[in-house]
């Protein structure tokens, strides 16, 4: 009698309690504000959260649905971010933001699995752009091999469109995130004529001392970087130290925050790295995040890595988070979306100069489409450079297409065989 | 001369500059070691705290102040002045001194006559709890540290070599300063134990717990001594790494690269610490320079583990650590 009163009271608790669950759209963050690459998690999820607060203070949520946010700690470790996964998975999260290449790795079959979407947004498994194989991950607006293709392109026109017998060095981190980007460059080096030389760092990478003598002993005429956390500020000193011309030193988006210059000093001026994204707060969106987040003491942080490069990019992430759920609201015609259908969003994203500047944020992204077929984005970026002196990143180009024709060749390859080792039969879900 | 004698040459003489790096954190681990049998996990920790400790002194940071703000709705981020540099380091060994005694006095008083390895996860603990520690303390940001050492290409070795071999060496003026301050710590260490009642006090401890007891010599004063010791060395190490690549929290994971400069070196020695990093600093340089294009490169993380096993194999108790005889 006990257990059934008991069980008739649980009934009713829960018949209560879910529809605040199921009214409110789950975003949750796979963050990571501890451990040693913490200096670089933490501002990404400052922006992410703040985005979502702003999103919810000022327009009640999206189509008049509250957004719940949380976070679940990873420490950039990947065992870690599988047990985030797991503890997450049952609460029907409607995006998932890894937040590292070697947790998107690990997660991207069970989340199909379980028809959770993931937003690999530039970094994770590359030819998860082919959406007829990788239903569930999406890594717009642009990827790795976009990002190698889109630095050479940009040495081309810094060359008159030649960069034969030219010698160049991509110092990347020795992991699956750092190797991403070899055969791009190795393809391209075959096509254009350069001479491609990698040279590895173990993580975390603070001690560079032989590959910069390797460097300065082959003196190349650029190195690319492919790092994070430590190894990218460790790398701009020893570049600084053996004088290596720091206009000829570009590091992909991952490598050009402030974290990556600043202990550098003067010594990083002129350091060169690919942009995703606009930086800065020069944006009208931070306007309302002062009025609505930051003037009622509701941001993630203490309002010290505002602007930043990695909390543009968090902030970034959330604007196309809440993008992809709107177009998901619209085609299916609830507000209260699934998994499911913020996947459907996700396919049929399209964001274009218009809905940037409505959003606030005019030029501060490409405009691109995302389909079924396709979850790449546009793949463009554009170049930033450091001024040291002002302690400012300032964008030297427009937009820089990379090469599109050989990025969706290796991509097809690339996929086509995770398809075939997996038993998967490539096709829209829509 | 050829070319790759030149190179390798010059490969060995940054390789004996990083060993010393390197020799800088373990230090900290022989002090506690030596004296107490404790292997500190924290060490490399330690070393994160002091440098954040440092420049959040010289910057005039407000300890806590996210906290605060946090609680009291505040704004407040710096007290509006600077220290200057030595004051900075002053304030920081106090403050490490005073983490000695705290250290002494909440775990290590209540663990005495525990087996090692209570000892050794009570620092695990600790290590995590200075870890987070620091960010509530100072923040979790990068953080750029000049303590007026110069760094970059020394035009001095430059030029010296170029004159020599007709190729002029690269050597970071940072490293060849850490060797000069490495050499006066270890010289200071050494005169400090051979020449002060408490060092004497230090080394009877060292060497007989029961004994040391035994003449009225104070356990607590000695730890407390000790553990300030290793403080001020993983300043020191601190000091050299953050100048280098910035105080972040993986200035932690240095303490990674203490372990095969001790297993090299010894657990008790200091001039083993120093050997013992050395011999890791020019064995993996010349390891990377000669197999690293060979192999992939990348060479330097595991090399230095795999030269430790097979001194492990060899000579268990390191070059020159004690060897430790046990009768049944």
């Amino acid at each position: 009698m006990k257990m059934t009163r008991l069980t008739a009271a649980l009934a009713v608790t829960m018949t209560a309690a879910a529809p605040a669950i199921a009214e409110s759209l789950f975003f949750p963050n796979m963050s990571y504000r501890t451990g040693p690459f913490a200096a670089g998690g933490i501002p990404f999820a400052d922006g992410y959260a703040d985005y979502f607060t702003l999103i919810n203070e000022r327009d009640g949520g999206i189509g008049g649905v509250p957004i719940r946010y949380s976070e679940c700690e990873t420490a950039y470790n990947t065992e870690r971010g599988v047990e985030c996964y797991q503890a997450l998975r049952g609460e029907n999260p409607l995006v998932l933001q890894p937040l590292s290449t070697g947790i998107t790795y690990q997660i991207i079959p069970r989340a199909a699995r379980d028809e959770i979407p993931i937003h690999s947004m530039g970094y994770g498994r590359t030819s998860a752009v082919n959406g007829e194989v990788f239903n569930w991950t999406f890594n717009y607006p642009a990827n790795y091999w976009d990002g190698a293709s889109v630095i050479i392109n940009y040495l081309l026109d810094e060359n008159e469109g030649s960069l034969d017998d030219k010698k160049i060095v991509l110092l990347y981190h020795n992991s699956a995130y750092g190797r991403e980007p070899i055969p791009t460059l190795t393809r391209l080096s075959e096509r254009l004529g350069y001479e491609l030389l990698t040279i590895g760092v173990d993580s975390p990478g603070q001690e560079q001392g032989s590959q910069w003598l390797q460097i300065r002993r082959e003196r190349p005429d650029y190195v690319i970087m492919w790092g994070w956390g430590v190894m990218n500020s460790t790398a701009v000193q020893e570049a600084a130290n053996i004088r290596f011309p720091m206009e000829n030193f570009i590091g992909v988006w991952w490598s050009g925050s402030q974290q990556d210059v600043l202990p550098a000093g003067m010594g990083a001026d002129g350091y060169k790295a690919l942009a995703m994204h606009g930086t800065g707060t020069d944006y009208p969106v931070y306007d309302d995040l002062q009025e609505y987040v930051y003037d009622r003491g509701l941001a993630a942080g203490t309002g010290d890595e505002v602007g930043t490069v990695l909390y543009s990019r968090g902030m970034y992430a959330a604007m196309l988070a809440v993008e992809a759920a709107r177009t998901a609201q619209e085609i299916h015609g609830v507000a209260n979306i699934t998994p499911a259908m913020m996947r459907d969003g996700m396919a049929n994203l399209v964001i274009t100069e218009e809905r940037m500047a409505e959003l606030g944020l005019p030029d501060f992204g490409p405009p691109f489409e995302v389909s079924c077929q396709n979850h790449g984005g546009s793949g463009q970026a554009m170049i930033q450079q450091w001024d040291a002196s002002a302690q400012e990143w300032n964008l030297i180009t427009d937009w820089i297409e990379p090469d599109r024709e050989l990025i969706m060749e290796m991509v097809m390859e690339d996929s086509l065989a995770f398809a075939a080792e997996n038993d998967i039969e490539p096709a829209c879900l829509n | 001369m050829p070319d790759t004698l030149l190179f390798a040459m010059e490969a060995a003489a940054n390789g004996l500059t990083a060993g010393v790096m390197y020799a800088l954190v373990a230090l900290g681990f022989v002090l506690i070691f030596k004296a107490s049998g404790i292997f500190n996990f924290s060490q490399g920790v330690m070393a994160l705290f002091a440098a954040l400790t440092l420049v959040g002194l010289q910057s005039g940071q407000i300890p806590f102040a996210h906290l605060i703000n946090a609680i009291f709705g505040t704004r407040l981020h710096y007290f509006g002045f600077t220290l200057p540099t030595l004051a900075a380091i002053a304030g920081t060994v106090v403050v490490m001194i005073v983490f000695a005694w705290l250290v002494e006095r909440y775990i290590f008083r209540h663990l005495v006559n525990q087996e090692p390895i209570i000892l050794f996860m009570a620092t695990i603990g600790l290590a995590y709890f200075l870890e987070g520690l620091g960010d509530l303390m100072w923040g979790a940001e990068v953080k750029r540290l000049d303590v007026g050492i110069p760094q970059g290409m020394s035009l001095a070795v430059d030029e010296t070599t170029f004159n020599w071999f007709g190729y002029g060496f690269y050597m970071d003026t940072l490293e060849l300063w850490a060797a000069l301050i490495a050499a006066i710590l270890v010289g200071a260490l050494v005169v400090f134990s051979q020449y002060t009642k408490q060092g004497r006090a230090l080394r009877a401890v060292a060497d007989d717990h029961q004994a040391a007891l035994s003449v009225g010599i104070s356990l607590r004063f000695i730890w407390v001594l000790v553990w300030s010791l290793a403080g001020i060395v993983a300043l020191v190490a601190g000091m050299m790494w953050g100048a280098k690549s910035g105080v972040q929290f993986s200035l932690s994971l240095i303490a990674l690269k203490a372990l095969p400069v001790l297993i090299l070196g010894g657990f008790t020695s200091i001039p083993g610490a120093i050997v013992g990093g050395l011999i890791i600093g020019v064995g993996e340089k010349l390891f990377d320079f000669f197999m690293g294009p060979l192999i992939g490169g990348a060479t330097e993380n595991w090399f230095a583990y795999m030269l430790a096993l097979v001194f492990l194999l060899f000579r268990p108790q390191g070059l020159f650590g004690e060897k430790i005889i046990e009768r049944v």
